[in-house]
């Protein structure tokens, strides 16, 4: 991590005590800061996103001290002690910014009665409608409520009456009654997405968050809209009254949509994944993520999934499947057709069967246009890890026309497939059918109908690993859901088959037990890294060794290709 | 006892012959002090506005010369100059007459004013119901800048300022000085939260602003031509120069009277100025500075401190219409609005009125304004339409707790002054409302009386 040693603190007071926050930051978070469970409740605030102070929920009673405004000097109370100047209002805290010796009570009359004050505004024109509502469990308004409203209300008038199911794209539905006008969406759209179409119309408490005239919430971050909406306004319109989200179980995992590697969260009951959120990290996509990465999963759930470990269509136990693989591979005469989309783990044991079968390994690239925020150019999540690995010490091409060459020479015999669809990328089948095909992937599809040996594999709900993402960040990944009953973790498979080569007795089978070998084998690994001991925000690497290829991302939300190079060109410690 | 007016402002308003074209004003001795204010230093205008001591005549009454004071000059962007024209406070119409009748008194305040800040540009927010003052406006520009009293170099003088005129769309908010920045470019007029968006350091376009009433735009013409001193000299220290009052209500002769600060009490405004109330009818209350200020009783006594430490002791009539002393009996200037009720006024309905009027200008940025301003206008509908109860007082009076001083903007105050002071000073009748309603309805009659509310 870079350290930033300019950084400026101040000591301000809060609730009695003096903390040490960075100077300009806000209440808030300054409040955040001390830790102990302390919250200053807001709506309207995000911290990754411009202030607006319209909620007025987080205010709080703010005091400088006292100076003499003809000499200048300090005021003193009989104890010699500078006198505190207290506003006479409340100020919200979202726009307050710590100043050397401010003052600030969080909790005082004055701040309770503004916030029961709020919360009961807040609430006379919403409907409450909790029980049928998505929001219901993770809703600021109800914690809100709870924490700091009356109890009981004292409107006996009608209440505003708003649609309730407006389409604001295809992704989002909204519910206008329980909007708060917080207008997080709008700042969002226009501040993060860069796509500015939404707005309020009419005026004062019959305001109503809508699209532009001719324009729809349609761009791939309009599910953070309503991640942040703080109520159940903005709904997704897939979730959208599927499940409470208190029985859903949530699983970290890392986004496979690109190399930028968006840290998410899995959603799940029951071995069924409901939903995909964003996870928070300030070093790789803040709080947000595609909404073309959320929906990954369903990708999973549909096709013909490989189920079996089968030889020559028959199936098999997977010690037996290892077996005959790792016969097979014994043979000589290997191209292995690796995966940028595999994990590191699976990369490792791959590098391993490379170099006991003496083969020849390919890797095909995955690019595409970048939206200059969380979908980079390189679609794959872990080409990083590839390098890293050894498995390969060049980008990868397009296509695989250099095996099919290979093949047709009669250089290969066997083909160690990875989840990649080579008829596809220049091996034809014809082709194909010159040489034997061990294939492990997820999907039946051409080259698994053809292969001698299937390996059945799990995706990346399914299973525990981690990748290395564009900026040489390793991340970790937990298993959300179950995958297919007696299919084992495709590092497993690998790690039998590479095993059976060297003639090596059977490895234990456990993540961190394989990653006694990774840790030793990868230089870039310390020697006494865990799976189990990657950080949550993940694990920097040294990317000197790499930083001459030409990578193909350029610039997105986190990462500047010339940046990055030079951040690291110089050697740490100049 | 007959009251001379002192007209400074209004000096030609309603003169008969009297046009609001160029060339009677000029051959009022208009525009002399443009061409005197170019010839003298920027920074000196500046120190005279200080020193007359003028405070803005749009309802806060903070000293012009100190706001001007506050621009960022160091920031080298751009500074501009905004006229409140919005004039939009019910009870108040003395900016329109301005504007109207003598429109070349402004521009010509409005170019010393930009020629003392140096602006780069100048605006004249005016409110959309002006149709008539905004092609009034833009003819009289017209005409200023064929004879070069504004546009590029004016008078010769190498400073160059251009007037452009901006109107609303309706709505009250547009009136507030961030929400009228945010308005001309082009946004909703969702006020700005301060800090940090002082208009002096980070206004329109993100630059330094200021933003000024007609009428103490047009003072500042006038204390170019008097001097700082000679202006200070009108009214009483603190409260200098003229006032437009804007008398309306229960009067026999309402409409707008220029007095000097303090000069007249508000009784002599009512009884002498304005002929005193329709036969047979008593005072009730006065609103003294337009709808949102606090409302007066006719039978309080008013004692306190002023701020020069004199005590006083008045009732109604003997309040001095000034900004401070206003202020003293807890109230305030505001824009002039006088607002004059007799005893055949029902207060609830009076209120109803008022809150109806807030509830509709909310803009709906901020929470308690939101939902607090039209809970209020609810309540208070309810109570006029025969459901009154008797714990409504308490929970109107509440409610406007709630909401002022936690707003973005002022609008909170304005409207939960009436709201706070009606309940504070008539909360009997709030209470009888509930106990009459009652009656009548145990009687078989239909609850609610017949009003006269839109």
């Amino acid at each position: 991590m870079k350290v930033d040693s300019v950084v400026d603190y101040v000591t301000i007071n809060i609730d009695g005590e003096d903390v040490d926050v960075p100077k300009g930051t806000n209440i808030i978070e300054a409040v955040k800061m001390v830790g102990k469970g302390k919250e200053v409740p807001h709506y309207c605030y995000h911290p990754k996103l411009s202030i607006a102070g319209n909620c007025r929920m987080c205010m709080v009673e703010m005091g400088m001290p006292m100076r003499d405004r003809a000499t200048g000097e300090a005021v003193l109370d009989e104890n010699g002690v500078q006198k505190i100047g207290w506003m006479p209002k409340p100020t919200i805290g979202c726009a307050t910014n710590a100043a050397p010796g401010m003052h600030i009570r969080t909790n005082s009359e004055m701040v309770k009665e503004s916030r029961n004050g709020v919360t009961e505004f807040l609430l006379i024109n919403h409907p409450l409608d909790c029980p049928i509502c998505d929001q219901a469990g993770e809703c600021r308004l109800q914690e809100f409520s709870a924490e700091h409203g009356r109890g009981y209300s004292r409107f006996i008038e009608q209440k505003n009456v708003k649609p309730k199911r407006t389409r604001l794209g295809s992704r989002v539905t909204l519910d206008d009654e329980r909007c708060i006008l917080c207008s997080r969406c709008i700042r969002f759209s226009k501040e993060i997405a860069k796509d500015d179409v939404l707005g309020f119309v009419d005026r004062g408490t019959y305001s109503t968050l809508t699209c532009f005239p001719g324009k729809e919430l349609e761009n791939n971050y309009s599910l953070n809209t309503v991640d942040i909406c703080p109520v159940g306004a903005l709904t997704s319109t897939d979730f959208r009254f599927k499940m409470r989200v208190w029985f859903l179980k949530r699983t970290h995992s890392i986004c496979t949509e690109s190399s930028v590697g968006a840290n998410t969260e899995i959603w799940s009951r029951e071995g069924k994944i409901y939903r995909i959120t964003p996870r928070r990290n300030d070093a790789v996509n803040d709080t947000w993520m595609t909404d073309s990465g959320r929906e990954l999963f369903k990708e999973v759930e549909v096709g013909d999934r490989l189920t079996h470990y089968t030889i020559d269509g028959v199936h098999k136990t997977s010690a037996e499947t290892a077996a005959a693989a790792a016969k097979l591979l014994k043979e000589g005469k290997v191209a292995i057709i690796a995966s940028p989309h595999s994990s590191v783990e699976e990369q490792f044991y791959c590098k391993a069967i490379a170099d006991r079968s003496e083969a020849t390994v390919s890797l095909v690239s995955h690019y595409g246009a970048t939206d200059g925020i969380l979908q980079s150019e390189d679609r794959s999540p872990n080409l990083r890890g590839a390098l890293v690995n050894g498995l390969v010490d060049q980008l990868p091409d397009a296509d695989l026309s250099a095996v099919a060459q290979q093949i047709e020479s009669g250089a290969v015999d066997t083909l160690l497939v990875v989840n990649e669809e080579v008829t596809q990328l220049g091996i034809s089948a014809e082709l194909l059918k010159k040489v034997k095909v061990i294939y492990i992937g997820l999907h039946a599809n051409v080259v698994s109908e053809d292969a001698a040996i299937v390996i059945p594999s799990l995706s990346v709900f399914e299973k525990d690993g981690s990748f290395i993402n564009q900026s040489f960040r390793l991340q970790r990944f937990k298993a959300a859901i179950p995958g297919p009953r007696g299919v084992l973790s495709d590092f497993m498979v690998l790690e039998h088959i590479a095993e059976a080569l060297a003639d090596e007795k059977i490895p234990s089978g456990s993540i961190d037990a394989a990653w006694e070998h990774i840790a030793k084998g990868v230089s870039q690994f310390d020697d006494s890294l865990r799976w189990r001991s990657i950080p949550e925000e993940g694990l920097e690497l040294d990317p000197t060794a790499f930083l001459d290829l030409p990578f193909v991302e350029t610039k997105n939300l986190k990462y500047d290709s010339a940046a990055f190079k030079e951040a690291h060109a110089t050697p740490a410690g100049a | 006892m007959e009251h001379q007016q002192h007209r400074l402002i209004f000096k030609h308003i309603d003169e008969p012959g009297y046009t609001n074209d160029i060339d009677c004003y000029i051959k009022h001795g208009g525009y002399e002090q443009l061409k005197k204010a170019v010839t003298m230093k920027p920074e000196d205008i500046c120190a005279e506005v200080l020193e007359s001591g003028v405070r803005g005549r749009g309802g806060a009454g903070f000293p012009a010369g100190m706001k001007w004071k506050f621009l960022d000059r160091k920031s080298g962007k751009p500074i501009y100059l905004v006229c409140n024209c919005d004039e939009s406070e019910p009870g108040t119409f003395k900016d329109r007459e301005i504007v109207h009748q003598d429109p070349h008194q402004l521009i010509e305040g409005m170019m010393c004013s930009a020629f003392a800040i140096q602006a780069k540009l100048a605006f004249i927010y005016i409110r959309g119901e002006f149709f008539q003052g905004y092609k009034i406006l833009e003819r009289a520009i017209e005409e200023a800048r064929e004879k070069n009293l504004l546009g590029d170099n004016i008078l010769g003088s190498g400073y160059s300022c251009d007037i452009i005129v901006h109107r609303g769309a309706g709505a009250y908010i547009c009136g507030e000085e961030t929400g009228l920045i945010e308005s001309i470019e082009g946004n909703r007029a969702n006020p700005r939260i301060k800090p940090p968006y002082f208009p002096a350091a980070l206004g329109l376009y993100q630059c330094p602003t200021i933003v000024n009433n007609v009428e103490t735009l047009c003072d500042v013409k006038h204390i170019i031509e008097m001097g700082g001193k000679g202006f200070s000299e009108i009214g009483t220290p603190g409260n200098t120069g003229t006032r437009i009052w804007c008398v309306s209500g229960h009067v026999q002769k309402p409409g707008y009277y220029e007095f000097p600060c303090s000069a007249v009490t508000l009784g002599e405004l009512i009884y002498d100025v304005c002929g005193g109330l329709k036969p047979g009818r008593k005072l009730k209350a006065v609103i003294p500075g337009g709808s949102s200020a606090k409302i007066l009783r006719a039978d309080e006594r008013f004692t306190g401190k002023l701020k020069d430490g004199t005590e006083f002791d008045w009732g109604i009539e003997d309040i001095p219409m000034d900004f401070d002393s206003l202020m003293a009996v807890g109230s305030m200037s505001g824009s002039g609005g006088v607002i004059v009720m007799d005893d055949t006024t029902d207060m609830v309905e009076a209120l109803a009125n008022i809150n109806y009027f807030y509830a509709h200008e909310s803009c709906g940025q901020c929470t308690p304004c939101r939902e607090g301003v039209p809970w209020m206008r609810k309540v208070t509908q309810r109570m006029v339409d025969g459901n009154a109860r008797e714990e409504d007082a308490d929970l109107l009076k509440n409610i406007a707790d709630q909401i002022a001083g936690r707003t973005i903007c002022a609008f909170g105050e304005a409207a939960s002054w009436p709201v706070q002071s009606f309940i504070a000073k008539f909360k009997d009748e709030f209470v009888e409302k509930a106990r009459e309603q009652a009656a009548r309805r145990k009687d078989g009659k239909e609850a609610a009386t017949e009003t006269t509310l839109i």
